[in-house]
């Protein structure tokens, strides 16, 4: 589906592009996950990717911040062309991606966690003042800090996810669900601190499933539906959609 | 007594240099969950690479200070090329394969270089062993009452060596960055490079080093036997994986542990049965520990990451 077919609603603010993902597909052998997903997240912009479930909302993630190779199409960052970058050549371009499943390190101590969040960082005072920051984002994580971090609760282990993408000082945060099993309260709180990180100047590209959380807190959304980008929108607008409200909020 | 301690000294010198092969499984498999089952072999190649070095060297020179520490230095950065050819152009291109496909091509590596290795052409050694030159000749370092307990030069070198590389490695794993990301690659290599770790850069010098280890280890081993041949990277190999296991696979202590051990165990079966029932009983001990504790002596049985 080209781009003039997919329904815009509501405007969006103007903004410097920071993210631009240009009809880009991927493969998993010979099912095709994304079939030319393009999406932009401007300067301080936090933007939700809804859809169901096989929608294509983890891989369009895998793919921008490079743990997958899109097979066709263009990403471009930081006006730098990236879609042949490999993942760990992106984290000193300013991108960091909080993995789907939280992917901490059970293995390793909370603060051992966090420090690899900053492993390219050189600025080693810089790096314990942004340590600081994120525990007073966090405060369970500075008591909890020399445990292991499996020994953490899922909400804690996303609190972590979150502290450590953080800790790379990135211009733009990916996130996959973070909501994932949580207690709705545990969600609030993330949901806030996540406005709060935003309101920093730090670009969100966000991954959920609850599509109301998300779009509440997204300045613009996308709507994938099997690996394609089948509506766009301001978050406000697509909330109160009839198509959204029907597809993702059960009305 | 005296004899009892005689073995003890023994069985804690070839355990150490079962230790330094057995780290070197445990760091591979520490990183990528592969059993590398060539790695005896390649502690083969870099034991042939000091043998040649000690040749090029003369007589003279090789039994001096610096040439001893010349051949253990062209063994160990040779074999650490090695080890980083293999993972580049063997085990890289199936990382994203099932781990059964890089355990199969260790094997056939294993192979291909023990037997390899057996063929008379060009620079390769032929089949039979060789005599290991005397790069470190055999004294006395200490003798308790009228020869009742001898402690060679070589054995209390071998422990010096030993213990000082295992020491290092324990700091670089669980004290340096290095080893941070050594651990983080361990549990997830695709999460770690989200952290900026460069994986494969971490995976080729985790080769790289337990190589180096296994060289240096091969070197004493041969030092001790007084021969080379390619099939010793089978047997030695064998015995440290054995250790490796019986430590549990994957913890550092564990793998120095379980090779003091199996080296005692196997002491005292030469030492007090006989030498024929050496590695049966090493053998069995290792079924033994894993009946009692299924994940080794320190490790622990987890659960399989889906």
């Amino acid at each position: 589906m080209s781009e003039a077919q997919v329904k815009t609603l509501g405007e969006r603010r103007a903004f410097e592009p920071l993210l631009t993902v240009d009809g880009i597909k991927v493969h998993y052998g010979a099912i095709q996950a994304l079939r030319g997903v393009s999406l932009t997240v401007g300067k301080g912009e936090m933007v939700a990717l809804i859809g169901a479930n096989g929608a294509g909302k983890t891989s369009t993630l895998r793919a921008v911040s490079g743990m997958l190779k899109a097979s066709a199409g263009r990403i471009t960052f930081s006006g730098q062309d990236t879609t042949a970058l490999k993942a760990h050549q992106l984290v000193p371009r300013g991108m960091a991606h909080a993995p789907e499943g939280r992917g901490i390190f059970p293995n390793l101590s909370v603060l051992e966690n966090l420090e690899l969040g900053a492993y390219l960082r050189k600025d080693t005072a810089q790096v314990r003042a942004d340590l600081e920051k994120n525990f007073g984002l966090f405060p369970v994580l500075k008591e909890r800090r020399s445990q292991m971090a499996g020994t953490l609760s899922g909400g804690e282990q996303q609190m972590l996810a979150i502290a450590r993408a953080l800790l790379s000082r990135p211009q733009l945060l990916l996130l996959d669900e973070p909501s994932l099993g949580l207690a709705p309260q545990v969600t609030e709180t993330i949901f806030r601190t996540l406005r709060e990180v935003n309101a920093t100047g730090v670009s969100v590209l966000l991954v959920e499933q609850n599509a109301h959380l998300a779009l509440n807190a997204a300045h613009y959304g996308y709507v994938l539906e099997t690996g394609e980008v089948v509506m766009a929108g301001a978050g406000k607008a697509l909330l109160e959609s009839a198509e959204v409200r029907r597809a993702y909020l059960g009305e | 007594m005296a004899q009892l301690l005689q073995h003890l000294i023994n069985g804690l010198a070839s355990g150490t240099i079962y230790a330094l092969v057995a780290l070197g499984y445990t760091m591979v498999y520490g990183v990528l969950k592969l059993i590398n089952f060539a790695h005896g072999d390649v502690m083969m190649v870099g034991v042939y690479m000091g043998y040649a070095t000690a040749f090029a060297l003369g007589r003279e020179a090789r039994a001096s200070l610096l040439g001893v520490a010349v051949v253990f230095a062209v063994a160990m950065l040779g074999c650490a090329l090695f080890g980083f050819l293999i993972e580049r152009f063997a085990y890289r291109p199936l990382r994203e394969k099932p781990r059964l496909t890089a355990l199969i091509t260790a094997i056939g590596i294993s192979f291909a270089l023990s037997y390899g290795f057996q063929l008379d052409i060009g620079f390769l050694p032929g089949a039979s062993p060789r005599a290991f030159p005397e790069i470190i000749t055999p004294t006395e370092w200490l003798i308790i009452g009228d020869r009742d307990v001898v402690v060679w030069n070589w054995q209390v070198i071998s422990l010096l060596i030993a213990v000082g590389l295992m020491v290092g490695l324990q700091y670089l794993v669980f004290g340096t960055r290095f080893g941070r990301a050594m651990r983080a690659v361990s549990w997830d290599h695709r999460v770690a490079a989200l952290m900026g770790i460069p994986t494969d850069r971490v995976i080729a010098l985790t080769f790289m080093l337990s190589s180096a280890l296994a060289a240096g280890a091969g070197l004493l081993y041969a030092i001790k036997d007084t021969s080379v041949s390619p099939l010793m990277g089978l047997y030695v190999g064998l015995k440290a994986f054995v250790a490796a296991v019986i430590g549990g696979i994957g913890h550092v202590p564990g793998a120095v542990v379980g090779a003091l051990v199996l080296g005692l165990v196997e002491e005292f079966v030469v030492g007090y049965a006989a030498s024929t029932w050496r590695d049966a009983v090493a053998f069995g001990f290792l079924i033994l520990v894993l009946l009692v504790k299924p994940g080794g002596l320190f490790g622990r049985v987890a659960a399989e990451k889906v």
